[in-house]
């Protein structure tokens, strides 16, 4: 009794053990403030200089900034660019790969060996081998085209046109649906059977059990999903830059590749670092936005799980 | 009762089916280009044949003595040096810092973990131009230093996060009966905790590897010296180096960098998708 009541009071203290807890954490923390929070604080700073990498940086105040958002007409096109490219791959490859995951989601024998073959694009994630295939699949008279015109369809200059060039490298991100589809797989199996068990003896059809019972289930899955491929889209980089180089006329010149090119081709870290908060922006934008709706629309069974 | 059971055979043969088409769609460019390693540019553009004419490891050849200098012995040689120690240390040091997340009660920990959360959501390229600049001052500019000091300093906050929320699930009973028997916090670690962690460690391990091995950005910033290069860089220059690409030759390289991930996967497969499954790991 009187321990209990001793170990109440130091309850709010903390013990040298509890203090040991900065042994582990150090090279952690170490690492954020070096090579997080300052490089995160330093690249606000030099959007505000000219800084080059030969000379040192000078204040330069909006005038980045200004340039960026007045002149520089291929900042515009590039924001255009990324935020298709977004918007197609994104819900392109999460539509895939929850339609898929739905299928899948049924006594099917061998299903393990399909979940892993389905896998195998996403091993390559956004690599040069990968990219290259695809530069060599939808070349013009490529194996792609080459099937077209077997079916009696019309050849496509995928890497050419500009209406197509975006697209056909959308294409190589939606083909890597399946890490998303084994996460969807998991949570499928996650939904507890006695919510359908109870809507059968409601009457409930198949529609109706997937509307109100498997999607609100997943959504906290899909939530993280659709976050974590919004970050990453925004900054895709080496699909364009192999590929198409950013062209026909810098119809994928993606922002990464715009900042890639004033950064580390021509050096102009100052104007550089102002691109890459402007990224930065649109991407707190959108996960902001992504948050505040997901009140609305994801669902979670336990509040407090954080 | 007749009808019912043909009902379901039928069913069963389109869901085959449908897999069996939705699989070939996925898998036919990875065989495709298999076989295109094996052919003359000729037999690659205008046709729709899968299979070659003519087997013969010349494509392999041609394509892994590089540019005659440097050939994939030496990029392999490189990319192993990059990535087996940059997933060692991420491996080390996030173990640490999760054990340090999960396993004690200190001050501020609700503000570290949100700063932890916050950095996971930390865009690359918000912070790769100071990151350069500070690592051209350090003098690691065309070094594997960079990579090595965020493997070390546990810069990859999502490894962290995923092996905090493994360690939840292990019950604290385990290790609190450890330190009342005398175990120190590190002992407790190595001998209770870590054995544990094993699979989420190894999951972990894989992605890291996956993601390093895969890496192109990073690399093609912090390496310029083609003595250096990782297979990746090696890969995108062989594609610009030729005036008339040999795409035969092309493919039969990148078949080469990308078997090593294959032979991975199909090795450890258990792990990458039960990895993912189970801890929310993006792909």
């Amino acid at each position: 009794m009187m321990n209990s009541s001793y170990s109440k009071v130091i309850k709010n203290r903390y013990t040298k053990r509890d203090y040991q807890a900065f042994l582990y954490l150090a090279p952690w923390i170490l690492g954020m403030v070096i090579l997080q929070i300052y490089p995160f604080i330093c690249s606000f700073y030099y959007s505000f200089t000219n800084y080059q990498i030969s000379s040192s940086p000078i204040w330069c105040g909006f005038s980045n900034y200004i340039y960026l958002f007045t002149k520089d007409n291929e900042f515009w096109k590039s924001v255009k660019v990324t935020v298709v490219y977004t918007l197609y791959t994104v819900p392109g490859k999460l539509v895939m790969a929850l339609a898929v995951a739905m299928f899948l989601n049924r006594n099917i024998k061998g299903i393990n060996l399909i979940r892993t073959l389905y896998y195998i694009p996403s091993l390559f994630g956004g690599s040069v081998a990968v990219s290259v295939l695809w530069k060599a699949l939808f070349i013009d008279n490529g194996v792609i085209n080459a099937i077209l015109s077997s079916l009696s369809l019309p050849n496509i200059q995928f890497w050419g046109n500009p209406d197509y060039a975006l697209k056909t490298i959308c294409l190589l991100e939606i083909w890597q649906f399946g890490s998303s589809m084994v996460m969807f797989l998991a949570a499928l199996k996650q939904v507890p059977i006695s919510l359908y068990e109870a809507a059968s003896m409601d009457g409930a059809n198949k529609l109706q059990n997937f509307l109100h019972i498997t999607l609100p289930q997943i959504t906290p899955i899909i939530f993280f999903n659709l976050i974590m491929q919004t970050i990453q889209a925004l900054q895709n980089f080496t699909s364009a830059f192999v590929i198409t180089k950013g062209g026909p006329i810098k119809s994928t010149y993606v922002l990464g590749m715009k900042l890639y090119k004033e950064g580390f081709s021509y050096f102009k870290m100052g104007y550089a670092s102002a691109i890459s908060w402007a990224i930065f922006v649109m991407i707190v934008a959108v996960t902001l936005l992504l948050f505040r709706s997901s009140s609305i629309w994801v669902h979670y069974d336990d509040e407090d799980s954080f | 009762m007749q009808s019912k059971k043909k009902l379901k055979l039928m069913n069963s043969i389109w869901t085959y089916t449908l897999i069996i088409i939705i699989g070939v769609i996925l898998l036919y460019p990875i065989i495709w280009m298999f076989f295109a390693a094996f052919k003359e540019n000729d037999e690659i553009f205008g046709s729709t044949k899968l299979l070659a004419t003519h087997y013969s490891l010349k494509n392999f050849i041609e394509g892994y003595q590089g540019s005659g200098v440097l050939t994939y012995t030496t990029y392999f040689w490189n990319t192993f040096k990059l990535v087996v120690p940059v997933t060692a240390f991420t491996m080390v040091s996030s173990t640490l810092v999760a054990y340090g997340f999960a396993r004690f009660r200190f001050p501020f920990k609700k503000l570290l973990f949100s700063m932890l959360i916050a950095t996971m959501m930390l865009p690359n390229a918000v912070i790769i131009i100071p990151r350069y600049t500070l690592f051209a001052k350090f003098g690691w500019i065309d070094t594997y230093m960079p990579f090595y000091s965020l493997a070390i300093l546990a810069c990859y906050p999502f490894f962290v996060f995923m092996l905090v929320q493994f360690l939840r699930g292990i019950p604290r009973e385990l290790d609190e009966s450890a330190y009342i028997d005398g175990c120190g916090t590190f002992r407790t670690l190595m001998q209770i905790i870590l054995p544990l962690m094993k699979p989420a460690l190894f999951s972990a391990a894989l992605f890291q590897f996956m993601w390093t091995y895969n890496d192109y950005f990073n690399s093609l910033i912090f390496i310029n010296s083609g003595k250096k290069y990782t297979v990746s860089l090696a890969l995108r220059l062989s594609l610009d180096s030729e005036s008339v690409v040999n795409w035969g030759k092309i493919m039969a390289t990148s078949f080469i960098v990308v078997l090593p991930l294959i032979l991975l996967f199909f090795m450890a497969q258990k792990y990458f998708v039960e990895g993912i499954a189970t801890s929310g790991l993006k792909g």
